[in-house]
């Protein structure tokens, strides 16, 4: 195993000259419009490798698939609680990213994460967090409190759209009541309920296109990330995204290679190539969303100068993004029957 | 028989219409408003959605001005072209061998005393319009990943043309069966009598006139492969991407833009012309 | 005498016919058969044991036997006290599927049946341009035209401008995101599946009868009651399935414009397989769900079957 890391490693540095050594294809399983085409251009060129791309929408139809089998697929792109199931479950293939040239790149903070600690399996591909937007035009008050979310005022009431992720707005919740996540204590489960069904009067959807609500004016406030907060306010500008005092949430999507990858080494080579400083800043430059790897900073400044000063991005101090890890079935079980009386 | 109590005026009218006006014993009155609406229902958000293919920002939704920006943007883009061809593929396979089995499953079906085993076959033949997509969707990726495991079978893109089928058969059988209870029987019978054998009778007398629900039963299978979701994106492998699964994968994270507009405003004009041309080549005959 | 003699004969005949007649019908079903026992049938037995198997921690099955899954249709232990009580949820929410459902056939029957009417009393030449004019616009992708309804029926869509601009409303309706929303969605999709069957059914009808029922001094409305309805009933009744069914189980449409505030019974059986990670429990739910259906529709057949058939004409 080890020796052939080390050959590898070593084609890798033999290619980074720009010669091409590899062949053969490769084939991606990521976020739909997630990919930028001259991040695959230039690998396909880089390597000589020929890339296919399919896109999912979410975390669990991906799972779902991989879990049926003999998809084809070399790489997927999960998020962090996807990836310890994943590890969990024996879907991985152990690639040792932290033993690839260029692993000196990634931002530490981001190797001892709980989904994949010492990155053995895994690349980080981009993060951000999860909080939510709203117009300041409609609402005057202090935005950073997930009161505006929970217990709305009179102007927003009904203009609200929550994200339909069980997770998401869950953990959005315990945060407000100051309660533990993946909780299965019946009384911070019934308070929450309390809470969400209250709640749930003052809000009008449950949806991910939360872009096109806020952008449509169907809703002056919605639960979003902070690259699609970005791109709303770009077409809002009154919008604004909130970091809210209660926390607010983490994640990060990872590049992993399946375990029955059929181009295990050209998908080494991907991960590999996405820990290099400009091509991770390729990568940003497209989806608008951050990446872990030192110095892309500089390359980025180049590509889109505003992005970097994009407030989105500026988490103030104190306030660090919490990254939720998967929670057990008896937790799951228990949200699961709170989630359908709130959709009954 | 409480008819016959008309008014003197109304003789007078239903002489009229006799002898002089048309009395056209087809209409019934405000079939043709309700028809008309209809066809304006239908057509409102096709309109909004080729009118959107031109809208200059990247919203669909707000119009701003008049641009071919889109159109370019999707003749440029390999990955929509992938997912049409894939899309095109797949629907029309999918709806000749639905159509072939549908025809013969109804010609066994229809128009006979019941013989044993004939529930069972109309059972088969609804199973898949019973059941929920996304159980049809599990259901089949889980079976194709146990063939592909256990066994070394994979049909590549067959794999999602006979999915497809499956569900597509149902949707073809329907009508067909339709037209052919309303058939009249006389008429093989006449050609019985004219000694035409069973299958001379088929070709010449029954194909003929089965041909609208033939038709029909194509076009609904057709619709229904092209417009498939949710199976498709369980079922596909890698490189098998169709449209409705391309254009799902962009509103998560980023949003709709007007490029899927432009790609539907770009179908529809290659169906109207396909049409037209079969239209004009069917008048030829 | 001569005819007892013959009659072994006859019966052999006979029997020779039938066993032509039986091996013919079963070969003309034997492709569907097939097909759809390999690719439709096999899957769902599968799907069909993972029903009665325990759900694994994250997602997929465990291979132990147990009837949980059809259990917590009903009765679910409570997570505040962990009594076993009856849980009307599910049931909520099939049941305003089925109101859901039935609604739209309706609709679409009222609208389906005057436009295939009208379609099908056009001259033959203009029959096919009228059959393309309903079939076109589905030769647009549904999610798009979705989201073109979407742009119709907003607070600041064309609607409401509409009627503002005429007067008629100071304050927008609010039609997306609520139940109608929904039922207009549907009955958007499924429209040309009840207007085809009809179409295809009325088509063949022999007006003589409809001259027939004028020559009797009825009104239009009862040549339509009494000769034209029962005359299409075969389509109707095609329609009104092919529209019915996958009402039941859609899940992309009422997603888009009810807002997802509401569960159906698509997207219900859809998370069970997503966040909820309880795939047996969605099984479940999509085999009580077929059922129900399978239920309604062998009775059908049983009461059309073998009936001695009117032939027009």
């Amino acid at each position: 195993m080890k020796l052939r890391l080390l050959g590898a490693a070593a084609v890798a540095l033999l290619l980074a000259g720009g010669a091409a050594r590899a062949d053969g294809d490769l084939h991606i399983f990521n976020w739909g419009d997630y990919t930028n085409p001259k991040l695959i251009e230039k690998f396909q060129k880089q390597y000589n490798v020929k890339v296919t791309l399919d896109d999912y929408d979410s975390n669990e139809t991906m799972l779902a698939k991989v879990r049926a089998g003999g998809t084809g697929y070399d790489v997927v792109v999960p998020s962090d609680y996807t990836v310890k199931i994943m590890i969990e479950e024996d879907m991985l293939a152990k690639t040792e990213p932290d033993q690839m040239e260029n692993f000196k790149n990634v931002n530490p903070k981001f190797v001892g994460v709980y989904w994949d600690n010492g990155r053995h399996y895994t690349v980080p591909w981009q993060w951000g967090t999860t909080a939510f937007v709203v117009d300041t035009a409609k609402y005057k008050g202090d935005i950073n409190t997930l009161a505006l979310m929970f217990a709305p005022p009179p102007e927003l009431q009904g203009r609200i759209n929550v994200l339909d992720d069980m997770n998401s707005l869950f953990n959005a919740g315990l945060r407000y009541l100051n309660l533990p996540r993946c909780n299965s204590n019946p009384e911070d489960l019934k308070k929450l309920y309390d809470l969400l069904m209250g709640a749930k009067a003052t809000w009008r959807t449950f949806d991910y296109d939360t872009i096109g609500k806020m952008t449509s004016g169907d809703v002056d406030l919605s639960q979003t990330w902070n690259g699609a907060a970005r791109r709303i306010r770009l077409q809002r500008p009154t919008a604004a995204y909130a970091f809210p005092k209660e926390g607010i949430e983490g994640w990060m999507d990872n590049v992993a290679v399946l375990k029955d990858a059929k181009n295990m080494e050209n998908a080494k080579l991907w991960q590999n190539f996405l820990m290099d400083p400009e091509n991770a800043a390729l990568i940003s430059d497209f989806a608008k969303y951050s990446n872990g790897i030192l110095g892309s900073d500089e390359f980025m400044k180049k590509l889109d100068p505003a992005f970097v000063d994009s407030p989105e991005f500026k988490i103030p101090a104190g306030l660090e993004p919490e990254f939720v890890p998967p929670c057990t079935k008896e937790v799951t079980d228990k949200y699961n029957k709170i989630w359908t009386a709130l959709k009954k | 028989m409480a008819e016959q109590a008309l008014s003197a005026a109304q003789v007078l009218d239903r002489a009229a219409g006799r002898r002089g006006r048309r009395f056209d014993l087809k209409r019934q009155p405000g079939f043709g408003v309700v028809a008309l609406l209809c066809v304006a229902m239908l057509y409102a958000p096709i309109l909004i959605v080729v009118g959107f293919a031109f809208n200059d920002s990247p919203s669909v939704t707000r119009w701003s001005s008049f641009s071919l920006a889109w159109f370019e943007k999707v003749l440029a883009n390999g990955d929509i072209h992938n997912a049409a061809r894939n899309t095109l593929v797949i629907a029309s396979c999918a709806t000749i061998i639905a159509t072939l089995i549908a025809t013969a499953a109804a010609l066994a079906t229809t128009r006979s005393r019941a013989w044993p085993g004939q529930t069972t076959v109309y059972t088969f033949i609804n199973l898949p319009l019973v059941v929920p997509e996304i159980v049809t969707a599990v259901a089949t990726a889980s079976f194709f990943a146990l063939l592909a495991q256990q066994v070394g079978i994979s049909f590549g893109i067959g794999n999602l043309i006979l999915t497809h089928s499956v569900f597509c058969i149902p949707f073809a059988y329907l009508p067909i069966r339709a037209r052919l209870e309303d058939m009249d029987l006389t008429l093989e019978q006449a050609a019985a009598d004219l000694y035409a054998t069973p299958w001379q009778a088929f070709r010449r007398v029954t194909l003929p006139l089965l041909t609208p629900g033939i038709s029909s039963g194509a076009a609904l299978a057709f619709i229904i492969s092209f417009d498939d979701f949710t199976i498709t994106q369980l079922v596909a492998g890698a490189g098998q991407t169709t449209l409705p699964l391309y254009i799902w994968g962009q509103l998560h994270k980023v949003g709709v833009t007007p490029e899927v507009n432009a790609i539907s405003a770009i179908l529809l004009v290659v169906s109207i012309l396909f049409v037209s041309l079969s239209f004009l080549v069917g008048r030829r005959r | 005498m001569a005819v007892a003699a013959e009659a072994p004969r006859i019966a052999l005949a006979q029997a020779a016919a039938e066993r032509r007649f039986l091996l013919g019908r079963r070969l003309l079903a034997s492709p569907a058969m097939i097909v759809i026992g390999v690719f439709g049938i096999l899957p769902l037995l599968i799907m069909f044991i993972y029903s009665f198997l325990v759900a694994a921690t994250y997602g997929g099955v465990e291979w132990s036997f147990t009837t949980e899954a059809y259990v917590s249709f009903l009765f679910q232990r409570d997570i505040f006290d962990d009594t076993l009580q009856f849980v009307p949820d599910y049931l909520q929410i099939y049941l305003r599927t089925f109101v859901l459902a039935g609604f739209t056939t309706v609709a679409s029957l009222i609208v389906g049946f005057p436009t295939a009417y009208f379609m099908a009393t056009r001259p033959p030449s203009q029959r096919n341009f009228w059959v393309f004019l309903i079939t076109l616009p589905f030769w647009t992708n549904l999610l798009i035209r979705t989201y073109a309804i979407q742009l119709i029926i907003r607070d600041e869509g064309l609607v409401n401008d509409l009627l503002r601009a005429i007067g008629l409303i100071d304050q927008p309706i609010h039609i997306l995101y609520t139940n109608f929303a929904i039922m207009l969605g549907l009955l958007y999709s499924f429209l040309p599946f009840m207007v085809l069957p009809l179409y295809t059914s009325l088509e063949k009808l022999d007006f003589r009868l409809v001259e027939a029922g004028f020559d009797l001094y009825a009104t239009r409305g009862r040549v339509l009651r009494r000769i034209v309805i029962p005359l299409a009933k075969p389509g109707i009744i095609a329609g009104c399935i092919l529209v019915f069914i996958p009402a039941l189980g859609a899940y992309v449409t009422p997603l888009i414009l009810g807002g997802g505030k509401q569960h159906m019974i698509g997207s219900l059986i859809a998370t069970q397989f997503g966040t909820s990670r309880n795939w047996p429990f969605g099984c479940a739910q999509a085999f009580i769900l077929m059922a129900i259906v399978l239920l309604a529709l062998l009775v059908y057949v049983r009461s059309t079957t073998g009936k001695s058939r009117v032939a027009h004409g």
